[in-house]
């Protein structure tokens, strides 16, 4: 049993808001699922499961599918972070291929923004986990576990922090055709490394912005595909890793996908040669750096040199990444960006990217979502997909 | 080193949530031991101390004391803040890496493979945190 080409994406909405002042959390998501339902041209009343992460308050799909009325037979919570929306389309798939569901609905949203300004928190909490009295004590923050990841990758590797700025730089070309992007100025390799150095060896530019929004995403059966006048998407393989401190045994170079990008492309049928375009999870310069590696693109050790002189550009470069700016120049919902991936390669795969970075040909695409830290625990999930005829 | 003694350390450590599975680690902390778990079936030792080996899932494991030296294998220092701190992985001589921050130090000149050794501050509470500075 297998999921290829047994599920397609059928419908995506992103939502346009990068500060939500006035909406609730239910409700965003209740805007990102209509907007995605009325892309794929179903109705509310067509969805049979419902998948969501942390975001969502309470006990995630209870509340979530009462406030929007959705009478359910699947649904999964499954929370790793921002790596949570890719693997759901796996889940979802794999829930599609068993005949457990036909129409499910994935959905993120949040405020982080609008609730500083607001002054209350709508997310969720949690009782502490085993390794916080041994980690908290020291300040580990998002930049500074990042930090410690490049600092090695530096150590063992000889990567440069001109090499990471270029990561950047790509992302930056591509937001620059992006209306809704935060951050629509191309910038330099020097622009990045003589930005302001947050926690070393990661500068303010090697960092994603943090933003309102979200998204939604339609996976359907392929009877429902055939029925459907927009453009489907065919998922064709997925993997899903956690990847921890081990005990002690501490190695911060490489991330989880490591172990779910070969997955992903066992199943796909497909090599690495064969992605047209890749959406990689940006929350860091140095996260793309490391999970390029781990997914086969290059040897590891060898993602600084990939990276550099505009091979992520779309339209001059090997491997056209984050064609919409990613996380590191357009958006990343809620700080979990995971969502945002899929609905690019989606874009890329129907040839409605914006024409200034629409891959041509684009009929093998790749998402990849990294949640949690990078320098201690973290969620990784490929989705490899294809045209509705790959 | 002695002039940068009391160098980057933070104003205020906030004593640690103990419970039954991590009390024998953060009571020795009071006398200034430095803990790490292990285990009798495997032989591994582990780090931050469980019941169970997280290696081969016996919970035939005992606290090793350490001699509270080690290497860094990476750090961080955060910088756009009042008060800049350094976080960092410790390797242990006896073999676990360690999260922890470095302190009686020059930021500047932190290297990765550099020899540090295990500094406790009390938290005031009955447990002391296990910092780390150049040895």
């Amino acid at each position: 049993m297998s999921i290829r080409g047994k599920a397609f994406i059928a419908g995506v909405y992103e939502h346009p808001l990068r500060e939500a002042t006035g909406k609730t959390v239910p409700q965003l998501h209740a805007e990102v699922a209509k907007g995605a339902l009325e892309d794929a041209g179903l109705t509310k009343d067509d969805i049979d499961a419902y998948y969501c992460a942390g975001d969502v308050p309470g006990l995630g799909p209870l509340n979530q599918a009462e406030y929007m009325g959705l009478n359910v037979a699947q649904f999964d919570s499954t929370e790793v972070g921002g790596s949570s929306y890719v693997a759901h389309v796996n889940h979802a798939a794999q829930a599609i291929a068993m005949g457990h569901c036909k129409v499910a609905l994935i959905t993120l949203a949040g405020r982080p923004r609008a609730d500083a300004k607001e002054n209350y928190r709508t997310r969720p909490g949690g009782g502490p986990p085993a390794d916080y009295a041994f980690e908290a004590p020291f300040r580990p923050v998002v930049t500074n576990m990042y930090g410690m990841a490049a600092m090695r990758h530096m150590h063992e590797y000889g990567t440069t922090s001109e090499q990471l700025a270029w990561v950047k730089v790509a992302a930056s070309h591509h937001a620059q055709h992006n209306e809704h992007a935060m951050l629509r100025n191309v910038v330099t390799v020097e622009d990045v490394v003589n930005s302001p150095m947050i926690s070393d060896p990661l500068h303010r530019l090697d960092c994603c912005v943090m933003s309102d929004g979200g998204g939604a995403v339609i996976v359907v059966a392929p009877e429902i595909a055939a029925q459907l006048k927009r453009p489907v998407v065919k998922v064709l393989g997925a993997g899903e890793a956690i990847k921890h401190l081990n005990g002690g045994k501490v190695d911060l170079t490489y991330s989880g996908a490591r172990w779910s990008g070969p997955k992903a492309f066992e199943e796909a049928g497909v090599t690495p040669a064969d992605i047209k375009y890749a959406s990689i999870y940006d929350s860091f310069t140095i996260t793309v750096v490391e999970t390029l590696e781990d997914l086969g693109f290059c040897a590891k050790g060898d993602g600084g040199k990939f990276v550099a002189d505009g091979n992520l550009i779309s339209g001059v470069g090997k491997l056209p990444f984050n064609t919409d700016g990613g996380g590191l120049c357009n958006n990343h919902p809620t700080d979990r960006g995971g969502i945002t991936k899929v609905i690019e390669a989606v874009r890329q795969l129907r040839g409605e990217a914006h024409p200034k970075v629409q891959v041509p040909n684009c009929d093998i695409a790749l998402a990849h979502g990294t949640g949690g830290l990078l320098g201690s625990r973290m969620g990784s999930a490929t989705l490899i997909m294809g045209g509705a005829d790959a | 080193m002695s002039e940068l003694n009391g160098m980057n350390r933070p104003s205020k450590v906030r004593a640690p949530r103990v419970n039954d599975e991590t009390k024998g680690f953060w009571d020795a902390t009071a006398e200034g031991k430095l803990l790490v778990k292990h285990c009798n079936s495997c032989g591994e030792n582990h780090f931050y101390p469980r019941s169970f080996c997280p290696f081969c899932f016996s919970d035939d494991t005992e606290y090793l004391e350490t001699t509270g030296r080690g290497t860094i294998y990476t750090y961080s220092v955060m910088r756009r803040t009042k008060e800049p701190w350094a976080i960092a992985y410790v390797t242990l001589d006896e073999g676990p890496t360690m999260m922890t921050n470095l302190i009686d130090c020059d930021f500047d000149k932190l290297e990765i493979g550099q020899p540090v050794k295990v500094v406790f501050i009390d938290t005031g509470e009955g447990t002391a945190v296990p910092f780390f500075a150049p040895a």
